[in-house]
């Protein structure tokens, strides 16, 4: 049975981590090597890294720092940030990235997920959706790190993008993201019940109880974290056996048994 | 021990590399046929889609190179993923195409062999043994690995299936035809399971 992952999310800004809330208010929480070398030996499920400043500044992520980034990560990383092209993807897939995940560029050229899935296969294509609730009550996709109003329906887009080839949805709540107030239900389920993609929910997690939530009754088929483990006591494996306590299947460590 | 790995122009060679250092072999990118002489084990990883990928082989060469040092030389070869995939007779992702024909099969999207769940297939799931094999040497049966894929290798010979994972139907997850190997999974992103994978696959000896 396949396992619902645990992915810590790295949002990397100049030359370190930073955590915010509702995308703005960013707090440093350290360098990126260490970080990935600590997440590796705890065995999380995946990872993901975005260069959340390469869109603002038109530009694409620095693919010599995810070479770097890349060697010591022993589960898949998908990265993300500025993918603007199939030569920023071609290059960073060369760089030892495992996914790209593209948000800004998508709602310009809707033509570039689909360009990519057929290139690349649609299994290293992640498309990043951030959504807010508005205040008609309506949930809309923001692009360029929660900055500019796509003027697109997160349900509307996500049919979209499943149509046009995409392998995954990284959906996160702008409302949620920091505030480890739990992961917004509602729009998880809106868009994972649209799909047949898998959805990876973001934006919330504050507790182990929220991400079996987002994951039991909002049919997410990962959890994306980032708070909750920079600014909590609580673990990757602490999750995971919350989990299995709540009956979804996790991956189970590796142990090589004693030689014999 | 020197591991070619194959640089066809698809796909995350950087962690494949990665993964072979860290347990003592001595990886290089094989970036032409030529450079696949001097290997004593041939890694053909792959992201990417079927008809792509082959034509990456055929423009570059490596078929017929491939053909020579695997079937004549009997180097063992691992097929990661969409590597595995083009050890098959002919996929159809992306257009149809001829595989390299090492392992006798057809490439399926999985919902064509009855899974009705979501595709990709992608996150840790099973890997469980229809066979006892040495590549399976220190790694527990139904010990998880990493998937991301849509498309599997149905082969034509039950042999040829060395494990199987459940995903709505079984898939294929490793196949072997004499010292040619396949999986379907990551193991160069799987952890330690699948450095324990690598490890057993740099172990195997020819005969």
């Amino acid at each position: 049975m396949l396992k619902a992952r645990i992915i810590p999310t790295l949002l990397w800004k100049n030359f370190g981590l930073v955590k915010g809330v509702g995308f703005d208010s960013w707090r440093r929480v350290g360098p990126v090597l260490p970080a990935i070398k600590v997440y590796n030996s705890r065995d999380v499920d995946e990872l993901i890294l975005v260069d959340i400043l390469a869109s603002q500044e038109g530009r694409e992520p620095d693919h010599d720092s995810i070479r770097d980034f890349s060697e010591e990560c022993s589960v898949p990383l998908s990265v993300g940030g500025g993918v603007a092209s199939l030569e920023h993807i071609v290059r960073l897939l060369h760089a030892g990235a495992d996914k790209i995940a593209i948000n800004s560029a998508a709602y310009a050229d809707p033509a570039l997920v689909g360009a990519a899935a057929a290139r690349f296969g649609s299994q290293c294509v992640v498309v990043s959706v951030d959504a807010r609730r508005c205040d008609d009550g309506r949930y809309r996709c923001f692009s360029h790190c929660a900055t500019v109003d796509a003027e697109r329906d997160p349900v509307e887009w996500a049919r979209e993008l499943a149509g046009r080839g995409a392998g995954e949805i990284l959906l996160t709540s702008i409302d949620r993201d920091g505030t480890m107030r739990g992961y917004d239900l509602e729009l998880v389920e809106n868009v994972a019940r649209a799909v047949d993609l898998p959805v990876i929910a973001s934006g919330g997690a504050g507790n182990y109880q929220h991400i079996v939530e987002v994951i039991k009754n909002a049919g997410a088929s990962a959890a994306a974290c980032a708070s909750i483990f920079h600014f909590t006591e609580q673990t990757p494996a602490g999750a995971k056996a919350a989990m299995r306590e709540a009956g979804i299947a996790v991956r189970r460590n590796f142990v090589a048994p004693p030689p014999t | 021990m020197k591991v070619a790995i194959v640089n066809y122009g698809m796909g995350n060679l950087a962690s494949v590399r990665r993964a072979l250092e860290d347990i003592g072999a001595q990886p290089y990118i094989a970036d032409h046929p030529a450079a696949l002489y001097e290997a004593n084990r041939i890694v053909l990883p792959g992201v990417g889609a079927f008809a792509q990928g082959m034509q990456c082989l055929i423009d570059g060469g490596w078929v017929d190179a491939l053909r020579d040092v695997v079937t004549r030389q009997h180097k063992p070869l691992l097929g990661i993923c969409l590597g595995m995939q083009m050890l098959a007779s002919a996929g159809d992702e992306g257009g149809t195409a001829r595989g390299l024909g090492f392992v006798p099969g057809q490439i399926r999207r999985l919902d064509a062999l009855g899974c009705h769940l979501r595709l990709p297939h992608v996150g840790w799931n099973e890997v469980v043994y229809r066979t006892t094999d040495e590549f399976f040497n220190q790694i527990p049966d139904a010990s998880d690995f990493y998937f991301v894929h849509s498309y599997a290798l149905v082969p034509e010979q039950a042999e040829h299936v060395l494990a199987t994972t459940p995903y709505d139907c079984d898939l294929a997850s490793v196949v072997r035809h004499g010292n040619i190997f396949g999986c379907q999974f990551h193991p160069e992103k799987s952890s330690k399971a699948g450095r324990q994978l690598l490890r057993n696959f740099l172990s195997y000896v020819p005969c």
